[in-house]
């Protein structure tokens, strides 16, 4: 028996900078390979979803008024933080079944995708943008602005650098997020949060819930004020689902298919694109 | 106080005489067929429907109604050109096909301009000076990107979606097909374009000029027909983008229609846009950009500033200038060059415009229409204003696509920002203001994708188009124009 009794992490969803529990009251267990249990998860509800949107359409004029110097250096800080704390991420991999070698892979390259995108953010609005050289005299250009609110199923498989690569790109272009957390991987979501938390990336930015991807996909892609679903996975089902639902306001769905996120090719400023809005400005030229 | 003064009577004063534009030079057929396959081709069922002068009410021509069968053959054909013809085609002889049917779009601007004008109701100095010039510049335009598209998208190389399945509206119909077809041609694709079956007549001279210009056959296909036509376009299994211009209820239901189906699509849908006074504005160009940002094309225009937002203190000048101002249009017959306002495109518009504006009225809006005769025959409207309205208004919500401006004035900046965001809609916005730094705070803040500063409804092939919200996605015209028409490898 050992000496002193671990004391063991309750996982929280992050909304609006805080860590609540499920409004619904609800759990799952998650167990490991030798079905013990690891942790109880929290089974979001709708509640939970629509309080996040509210969090996530708050923060959006902020966070997508900040210079796209200083998200560039939140986007880098949240890489620092994660780096300062990889033996817990590293850990939580590894009680999900990971191996160590693996482990370690993923959270590598999930620190090296956050910086990788940090440097984006000062730059993908000029590899984007146009001046217009209208037949009239005007002065007119075109720019890339962030969608606003944007709900992201993350990938199933991949529990720290498939959300990392999902995300990254939505907030690097300046929108606010609501992420549903892999079902059988959640430990890093939750934890990933707390980084988020202590990057200074402000409270309502980005979103975290675990819970059933079946029970929330409705919530995700129905809401009125969600500007964009992102779904990360196989299911045709669902992914159709998701595409009907977005008719309902104009949702700019985008469907992600499972990829090794490990590769290069996953990461690209077009990802970024993805949750941008161009807008054209009008000037006329005269005295 | 500006208020206490009359409006005035400018038309015991002025008089102008009819200045026509001739119709001699004009060929029209009494019958149009369907384009598909390089040539002209009665539809299976044999049926046809009337399109009619919305100035008179008299029919012009019968055009052919396209079935299910038609819309078949017409994607078969596309297919077939795309795979022997178009995709196997060096680009720049893709892009010299383009440039020839600018050309040939330049040197029949009058016929096209009249028929425009004659088939829509809208005024030909528009046609002439707007619609037509801007279709031909934008294949122009266009036809430069075919051979240069490696340097469109950093990193990435380009690869045409195939045969893309294109309807729009009634609006500006030949300007429409143009920013279809042209991006489409130029990144490689062939397509199906079903014009709107009010104003098909100039999507069917443009079948024409393409048959003139040589195009391989199969490469452009134009089948006319109503929304079942439409519907059809929709729901073929043999296409792989669908491009709509339209209503947001019909681009939602295409939206829902293509889910599942790994068929691409752009949505360029409608708008309810803010025109934004502040109080330091050049007043007397504000009055005139606001006209024209309600009335150009009878309101018939998804981008119209059909809000008008005045800051307080000049709100009673403002008005009333307004309402000088639309003493002074001229609305009458579409073919006559000193018309501003000419007729509204069909009775159903005319209608649900009516329907509209009764709605304003029960709500308690008040309404100024300028004393102005309309002809007896045709469908017409008069530019309209209400004042007295809210943000809850059905006038202020809802899309009216007519000349029908709602007023409302507000105090702070913050205010004017979250007036002009309050709607579903975010297509287009107005600015005015002569401080610059004002400018660019308020443009950014309006969630709309395009923005007029000190200037309204203006167009260029160089400048993207295309909304925010449930105005739309995909943007066209520009460089951005490109991306709806590509798969980026």
């Amino acid at each position: 028996m050992k000496k002193r009794l671990d004391v063991l992490k309750t996982y929280k969803i992050y909304i609006g900078g805080k860590f609540p529990r499920t409004e619904s009251g609800r759990y799952y267990l998650l167990e490991g390979k030798d079905k013990k249990p690891i942790a109880n998860i929290c089974r979001g509800s709708r509640k939970d979803f629509r309080n996040s949107v509210v969090a996530a359409r708050k923060a959006f004029p902020e966070w997508s008024g900040r210079t796209a110097y200083n998200r560039g250096q939140i986007l880098y800080r949240i890489a620092e933080m994660l780096e300062g704390r990889r033996e817990q991420f590293v850990s939580e991999l590894k009680v999900q079944g990971d191996s160590t070698t693996k482990a370690e892979k993923e959270v590598n390259i999930s620190i090296d995708r956050l910086i990788y995108y940090a440097g984006w953010t000062d730059k993908y609005i000029q590899i984007f943008s146009s001046v217009n050289p209208v037949a009239s005299p005007h002065f007119n250009f075109s720019v890339p602005e962030p969608t606003g609110v944007v709900a992201v199923i993350a990938p199933e498989e991949s529990g720290l650098l498939g959300l990392i690569s999902v995300i990254a790109p939505v907030i690097a272009g300046g929108n606010s997020c609501v992420v549903l957390a892999s079902h059988s991987k959640p430990l890093c979501a939750v934890s990933f949060s707390e980084v988020l938390h202590s990057s200074d990336l402000p409270g309502g930015v980005v979103n975290m819930l675990t819970g059933i991807r079946s029970e929330l996909l409705d919530n995700f892609s129905t809401h009125m004020d969600v500007n964009a679903v992102i779904y990360c996975g196989d299911d045709k089902k669902e992914s159709k689902r998701i595409m009907e639902n977005s008719s309902l306001n104009v949702k700019r769905p985008h469907i992600i298919n499972t990829r090794d996120w490990t590769k290069e090719k996953a990461q690209d400023p077009y990802q970024i694109l993805d949750t941008q809005e161009i807008k054209t400005t009008w000037h006329p030229i005269g005295i | 106080m500006a208020t206490t003064e009359k409006i005035l009577d400018f038309n015991s004063v002025w008089e102008y005489s009819p200045a026509p534009e001739s119709t001699d030079h004009i060929k029209l057929d009494d019958k149009y067929d369907l384009f598909i396959n390089g040539e002209f081709v009665a539809p299976k069922n044999g049926k046809y429907f009337r399109t009619e002068n919305p100035a008179t009410g008299k029919k012009i021509a019968k055009v052919a109604e396209a079935s299910k069968a038609d819309v078949d053959n017409a994607v078969r054909a596309a297919r077939t050109a795309y795979n022997k013809y178009w995709s196997k085609m060096p680009a720049k002889e893709r892009s010299k096909y383009i440039f020839r049917i600018a050309r040939i779009m330049q040197e029949r601007s009058r016929e096209l301009s009249v028929i425009e004008s004659l088939d829509g109701g809208k005024p030909i100095r528009e046609s002439r000076d707007i619609d037509i010039p801007l279709s031909a510049a934008h294949f122009f335009y266009y036809a430069g990107w075919a051979d240069k598209l490696e340097y469109a998208f950093p990193g990435r190389k380009t690869k045409p979606l195939g045969v893309a399945g294109q309807i729009i509206p009634w609006n500006f119909p030949l300007l429409m097909a143009a920013w279809k077809i042209a991006p489409a041609l130029a990144t490689g694709n062939t397509v199906v374009l079903k014009p709107a079956e009010t104003t098909p007549l100039t999507a069917m001279k443009l079948a024409e000029i393409i048959q003139e210009a040589d195009l391989p056959p199969g490469v452009v296909n134009i089948i006319t027909g109503a929304g079942e036509t439409g519907r059809a376009i929709v729901n073929h299994p043999g296409l792989d983008k669908i491009a709509f211009t339209g209503s947001t209820v019909v681009g939602k239901y295409i939206q829902k229609t293509l889910a599942g189906t790994g068929k691409k699509y752009s949505l360029e849908l409608g708008g309810k846009a803010a025109n934004i006074i502040f109080e330091e504005a050049d007043i007397d160009q504000a009055v005139e950009g606001i006209i024209n940002a309600i009335f150009f094309n009878q309101g018939h225009v998804c981008c119209a500033g059909s809000r008008l937002l005045i800051q307080e203190g000049i709100a009673d000048e403002v008005v009333h200038k307004l309402k000088n101002r639309m003493e002074t249009l001229i609305i009458g017959d579409p073919l006559d060059k000193n018309t501003d306002i000419g007729a509204i495109n069909s009775k159903a518009q005319l209608k649900r415009i009516n329907e509209l504006v009764s709605a304003g009225i029960d709500e308690g809006g008040t309404v100024y229409q300028p004393n102005c005769t309309l002809p007896n025959s045709g469908y017409w409207f008069k530019p309209t204003l209400f004042t007295e309205v809210s943000q809850s208004h059905r006038i202020v919500q809802e899309e009216i696509f007519g000349p029908v401006l709602a007023i409302q004035t507000f105090r702070t900046v913050d205010e004017a920002i979250e007036k002009a965001n309050n709607t579903p809609y975010g297509l287009s916005g107005g600015v005015w203001t002569d401080k610059g730094s004002k400018i660019f705070k308020v443009t950014k803040q309006i969630n709309a994708g395009i923005i007029w500063a000190n200037t309204f409804n203006k167009f260029d092939p160089t400048s993207p188009f295309g909304g925010y919200k449930e105005s739309g996605m995909g943007r066209e015209g520009g460089l951005h124009g490109l991306l709806p028409y590509v798969e980026l490898i």
